[in-house]
Parts: structure tokens; C-alpha cells; sequence
């Protein structure tokens, strides 16, 4: 990796200089029992097992990435899984989540498998878009999460639709819909969560704010202190926490949840976080000033920190924990067996289901085997049937 | 039954099928209380209620992806474009996600968007564009732009039906200007088939929308003052085209002029011209001709809007020196 210069990313000073982010300071919870109290022990353990997934896949991925088995970009959520784990860890077997590009975590306790993902990223034929997709952007709505796509914040307005069908059919269902701190700039953004806030969908906007878009820092993308001050503006309920806190997480997204299911609307959910990969696997991160991201791999790793918790206060003993990081690596090691035996599409089927009907487009007839349509309506008499008569009518 | 006009019948496919399929709902700009700025949503709020008669904010992203987003739990959505012109705020939704949600997803987006477009009303840049070609690129929509009224009814049924994303082009010049019956049925017209709109066998005129009209009164003239006799194809579908409706209407006459509302460059002309060489080339007898609108943005003076876009004149004009070649 190239070496790191101080540039403009970090912080911005009131005097203009930039310094490391070294901090996070969501709002306080509200006083009295947090929903997280509630969890059985079995959930606490999942979460744990949810985020070591997310890390042991990812790392797995990268061998494959530099294996160049991984056809396209790779990306990871480095420092994020508690945000996306705790968060969609709120949501209901039968609600609907979209994931962004650093929520592979969300997908997993959603459902979406260890072998899916592989395929997916190695670009295989039974991957959950037959190859035509990349990464993880794939959904299923039986499981309820509906891949996203490269434009940013369309996904907002996509599931306030969602959320809307949820609402017309008096459905007990809640949608939620993960955007970066980027995203928020985009017009998509801003229209889908306006549209939701009028109709009172039953919408939780979570923004991951893990300091960069590619790049850019957040202080170049809002002039907004902070993600969460965009929500009165949309006269919507508004629940900040740290993103590295996997059970501060859970809290706050469940009681956006419960808002949702309770008919009260919209929230905008900000989560602090890092992202201490660059946007994929290419990006040397040049842009991000001295020490940043070291300070956080030390100091702030969302799993170090459950794992903290998990042995002071909530009693789990080290076998368990060594026993789902056994578990964990037997799911990657077989999955990756399974995907790497996997076959390529063959190119045919890249022609079928652009619409429900017709089911097939014919080949272009310059592809080995189809006939030209030229040949298909030879001219047999030849060339001038222009009718004389008519001829000397016109000239 | 009575005579209506192209808007009426528009209307009543929407009651129609509002009644017949609860999943339907309409959303758009100003379409409840005040009926939409033409009048085409006219009383589908006394019938249906705000819940099947959505008044959105303007915001063509969030109203476009919220219809996606409907569609895909098994609504079925038909969101209005205020004017037509205003569906390139939503170009992005519609081509990124919309076109490729079945490709890529494998999830269905039933939703028809549909709009007031065309000119030849005075309505100036923004008021008056037709921007279907943009939209025929793009593999995972269809197009339609119907010129009569039954189309426009049989259309707009078939639209609502279609188990993919229909974008339903409305020439607002015809909306009180044509008048036509419903036929008996239900009269959904299919998607993807031409109509032969006047026959004809020296000559064809390949076309659609309101130019449909001025190829009618250009076809009518050449008859009588020139003898030709034209052929008028309404394409009616521009996504898909209907090749065999082409095919056989080159081979019929040898003879193509193609007339279009739209600008020329990139305008649908260029590629009927293509798949006409691609698979018919040796019928033709001259060759293929355009009349399009000139490559500039609609001006709004009459003498300016009137020497750009086509003129029943100005299709004359071509197809004599088409027939002559």
C-alpha cells in the first residue's frame, strides 16, 4: 500500500485544518430499560456469531479476491459489522430490508447464505442472480430484502413503495432501507424520504455514517453537523447511536421498529461508525490522514468491544465463543467448496428474462448459428416492382 | 355507444381497470382533488379515496421508485407525469432500477407512467417534448404512444395489465381533437403490434402519434392530387417494434418514408432505417426517408413551433420525392 499523506479527510477544525477522526459522540440513550435487556441469551450469542460471519466471509473473500476468483471489485464492511448486524437484528422475519454495498451483515441474519455471497462475488451460474449481478447486490423477497443498485439513495424512494404497499394493505409490516453518509446528498434521497414522511410509511432510513463516501469525507458532503440533524426538516422521529456498539445499535433501530409498527412514520436512524477498508479492495486509502485508521482498529473494533461485553458482563464463557468461531469457519470453508465447484453461466442464458413476456430475445444473427434476417426476406424477382403506371403519375 | 374523445378514453381505461383490479392505484402530481392538470384522473377520487388516488409531492424519483417499489409487493401502479417532460427528473430510477429489476433481480415491476407529450400546442420547451427515444434504448421498458381512441383506451388496459413497465406516451395535441368509439370487449390492444392505419400499395409511411394525423391528411392529398397511393402504419408499440408489421409493409409497397415528432438524431427514424436495411434491404426501391422534427428545442412562438416540427406539408414534400426516385 502506498504510504498515507495528510490530506483532506478527518475532521475539519474551526480554523480549516483537518485532524483524525479519533471520536464518537452519539446522543445519550433515553434513561430506563433498553430494548437490548430483553434479548435471550441465544440472541446475544447470535449477534456475536453474525459479526464473526460477516469478518471470517469477507476475509475469505479477499484470499479469493487476490486469487483473482473474485471477477469484480470486492467490499468490505471492516469495522461495520455491528452496524449492520444490530440494526436489521430489530426487524421481523416478515419485514423488508435494502442493504448498501457495506451491509453484508444485514443480509446475513436476513437470511441470505454464506454460499449465495460466494457465488455471487466468483460471478458463478447458481448465484442468486445467475451472474448477472455483482457482490451482494442480490435480494429475495420471501426472506424480505431487495438487493440495491450503484446509484445511491434510490433505494430510499424504492422502499418507501415498499413500505406504502405495507400501509394500503393494512399489513403488519415494517420496511428498512440503509443508506451511507454520501447518499444523503443525492436528490433520490431526499425525495424518497419526503414521499415516505407525507404518507407516514412505516420507514426506518438508517444512515451508516462511517466518515468517507469513496473519498470524501462527510464534512464535504453536508455542511449539516451531524446525519441526524436532516431529520426535522423532514418532520420525522430521528435515534442517533454508536455504530461500533452492536446492543446500542439494536436499541435504537428497534425502537425506530417499533415507531414504524406502531403507525407513528418515518425515522432517521444515524449510526458513527468507520470504515477502515477503503471503498473496495483497489482504493489504498491515500486520502486518510496518519493514524486514523490504526487508532480504530485498536481502539474501536465493534467485535473486540462485544466480545468485551459479552465476557464482563454478560457471562459467556470462552468455549462458547471459541465454539462459534469454529462453527463460523466450518460454514465459510464448506461454502467456498461448494461455490468454487461451481459453473460459469453459458452466455444464452444472458438473452432470457429482460421481460416477463416474451421469455427469450433472439440472438443477433452475427452469433454463430442464426441466419441473417437479409436471407430470411430474400427479394426472389428481384430488384424495381415500382408499378409503371404509377410511375408516369408521379414524374 | 356514444363518441369520445382520445382523454375520455384514456379515463375510462383507468376506471376500468381500477374497477376490475383492486392492486391498481393511480399517483401523481395534482391527479385527486383537482383531477390532474388535463383532467385525465378526473373523478377517480370520489370513486376510489385517497388510498387508490395518491396526491404525491413533486418529486418525480420518490413517486417513479415508490410505484417500484408497490409493483414489486403486487400492487400495480399507474403514476402520472404532470407533463411528459418532466419524466427526465426520473430518468435515472427508471433506467437503473425500473428496466433492469427483472434482469438483474428477478423481481416484477408492474407500473405503467404515463403523460401528457407533444407539441404543436404552444407550450413551449418544457411542455411540449417527446422524449420516448431515450427510453426505447433502454432494454427492460416498453413504449407505447397510441393516436386513436380506441388504441388509447386498448392500450392503456394492456399497459395496466402487463406484467412489466409500461411507459404510456399521451399526445395531449389529440386529447379533445380526436373523437372515436370503444369497441365492443374489453379492448385491450396488444402491445407490440402495428396497425395499418390506411392502405395503400405505392408507398409506405411509417409512423406514430400525432404524426399519425398529418400522414393521414398528407396520404389523403398525395391521392388526390398525385395518384399515389400510401400506406400508413401506425406503430402504435415502440418498444417492442413490431418487425413483421415493417417487414411486410416494405415488401407490400418498396417505398418507406418515416415520419416522427421527435427530433432527428437518435429519434426512432434512424433505427427503423437500420432494421429495414438489416432485413429487407433488397425490396426497397428507394431509399428510406425521414421527416422529424428539426434538432432543436421546442420554441414556443407558432411561426418557430410550426417550421420545426413536421408539417402535413412537409410529408408530402418527401414522400413525392420517395415515390419519384
Amino acid at each position: 500500500m502506498a504510504a498515507r499523506k495528510k490530506t483532506a479527510g478527518g475532521t475539519r477544525e474551526p480554523d480549516g485544518s483537518h485532524r483524525a477522526i479519533r471520536t464518537i459522540a452519539p446522543a445519550a440513550p433515553p434513561p430506563g430499560p433498553r430494548p437490548s435487556d430483553h434479548l435471550s441469551r441465544a440472541q446475544q450469542l447470535e449477534l456475536y456469531y453474525w459479526m464473526r460471519l460477516t469478518r471470517t466471509l469477507e476475509e475469505r473473500l479477499v484470499a479469493l479476491y487476490r486469487q483473482t476468483k473474485v471477477v469484480g471489485g470486492l467490499f468490505r464492511s471492516l469495522g461495520q459489522e455491528a452496524d449492520a448486524v444490530g440494526s436489521t437484528f430489530a426487524l421481523e422475519r416478515r419485514d423488508v430490508m435494502s442493504p448498501l454495498i457495506r451491509n453484508m451483515g444485514s443480509m446475513l441474519v436476513k437470511g441470505a447464505t454464506p454460499l449465495e455471497i460466494l457465488r455471487q462475488y466468483m460471478a458463478k451460474s447458481d448465484s442468486p442472480t445467475r451472474g448477472r449481478e455483482l457482490n451482494i447486490h442480490f435480494g429475495d423477497l420471501d426472506r424480505g430484502f431487495i438487493g440495491q443498485i450503484s446509484p445511491l439513495g434510490d433505494m430510499v424512494p424504492v422502499m418507501a413503495g415498499v413500505t406504502l404497499s405495507f400501509k394500503l394493505r393494512g399489513e403488519d409490516r415494517v420496511g428498512l432501507v440503509y443508506v451511507g453518509d454520501g447518499a444523503t446528498s443525492t436528490g433520490a434521497f431526499h425525495e424518497g424520504i419526503n414521499f415516505a414522511a407525507v404518507q407516514r410509511c412505516p420507514l426506518v432510513v438508517v444512515v451508516e455514517s462511517n466518515q468517507y463516501a469513496y473519498s470524501t469525507p462527510s464534512w464535504k458532503q453536508t455542511a449539516a453537523k451531524q446525519m441526524v440533524d436532516k431529520g426535522p426538516g423532514y418532520g420525522v422521529a430521528t435515534e442517533q447511536a454508536d455504530g461500533n456498539d452492536v446492543l446500542a445499535v439494536y436499541d435504537v433501530t428497534k425502537r425506530a421498529v417499533d415507531r414504524a409498527r406502531a403507525g407513528g412514520g418515518v425515522t432517521l436512524v444515524e449510526l458513527i461508525t468507520y470504515r477502515r477498508k477503503g471503498h473496495a479492495e483497489h482504493d489504498n486509502q491515500s486520502y486518510v490522514p496518519e493514524g486514523e485508521i490504526e487508532w480504530w482498529e485498536a481502539n474501536n473494533d465493534p467485535i473486540d468491544r462485544y466480545l468485551a461485553v459479552m465476557r464482563e458482563s454478560l457471562g459467556f464463557a470462552e468455549a462458547e465463543i471459541a465454539a462459534t468461531d469454529a462453527r463460523v469457519r466450518t460454514v465459510v470453508d464448506e461454502a467456498t467448496e461448494i461455490a468454487e465447484a461451481s459453473p460459469f453461466p453459458e452466455p444464452l442464458d444472458c438473452l432470457t428474462g429482460i421481460y416477463a413476456d416474451p421469455p427469450a430475445e433472439t440472438p443477433l444473427w452475427f452469433r454463430e448459428g442464426t441466419r441473417a434476417a437479409v436471407e430470411r426476406n430474400e427479394r426472389a424477382e428481384g430488384w424495381g416492382t415500382w408499378n409503371a403506371g404509377a410511375d408516369e403519375a408521379t414524374r | 355507444m356514444s363518441e369520445i374523445t382520445y382523454l375520455e378514453a384514456i379515463r375510462q381505461a383507468l376506471f376500468d381497470e381500477m374497477e376490475r383490479d383492486p392492486s391498481v392505484f393511480c399517483i401523481g402530481e395534482d391527479i385527486g382533488a383537482f383531477g390532474g392538470a388535463f383532467k385525465v384522473t378526473e373523478g377517480l377520487l370520489a370513486k376510489y379515496g385517497e388510498s387508490r388516488v395518491i396526491d404525491s409531492p413533486i418529486s418525480e424519483i420518490g413517486i417513479v421508485g415508490a410505484a417500484a417499489g408497490a409493483a414489486h409487493m403486487g400492487l400495480r401502479p399507474v403514476v402520472e407525469m404532470q407533463f411528459i417532460d418532466f419524466i427526465a427528473n426520473a430518468y435515472d430510477i427508471l433506467t437503473n432500477y425500473v428496466a433492469t429489476a427483472r434482469y438483474r433481480a428477478f423481481l416484477p415491476c408492474p407500473m405503467v407512467v404515463r403523460g401528457p407529450s407533444g407539441g404543436y400546442v404552444r407550450g413551449g420547451p418544457f411542455h411540449s417534448q417527446n422524449p420516448e427515444a431515450g427510453f426505447i434504448h433502454t432494454p427492460g421498458l416498453k413504449v407505447v404512444y397510441p393516436s386513436t381512441v380506441a388504441d388509447a383506451y386498448g392500450l392503456m388496459k394492456a399497459a395496466i395489465r402487463d406484467d412489466d413497465c409500461v411507459l404510456f406516451f399521451e399526445h395531449k395535441h389529440l386529447y379533445r381533437r380526436i373523437k372515436g368509439v370503444l369497441p365492443e370487449g374489453d379492448g385491450v390492444v396488444p402491445i407490440g403490434k402495428a396497425r395499418v392505419a390506411r392502405e395503400g400499395g405505392d408507398l409506405s409511411i411509417i409512423t406514430y402519434a400525432a404524426a399519425v394525423h398529418k400522414s393521414l391528411e398528407a396520404a389523403e392529398q398525395l391521392q388526390r392530387e398525385d395518384g399515389i397511393s400510401v400506406e400508413v402504419v401506425d406503430l402504435r408499440s415502440l418498444a417492442p417494434l413490431d418487425d413483421e408489421a415493417i417487414v411486410a409493409t416494405v415488401k407490400k409497397t418498396n417505398r418507406v418514408l418515416i415520419v416522427h415528432e421527435d427530433t432527428r438524431t437518435g429519434g426512432l427514424a434512424g433505427e427503423l432505417t437500420a432494421r429495414i436495411n438489416e432485413s429487407c434491404f433488397a425490396w426497397l426501391d428507394a431509399p428510406v426517408m425521414r421527416v422529424t422534427a428539426h434538432d432543436v428545442p421546442l420554441p414556443y412562438a407558432p411561426a418557430l413551433e410550426d417550421y420545426v416540427l413536421p408539417q402535413a406539408s412537409d410529408v408530402v414534400r418527401a414522400a413525392r420525392w420517395v415515390a419519384r426516385y
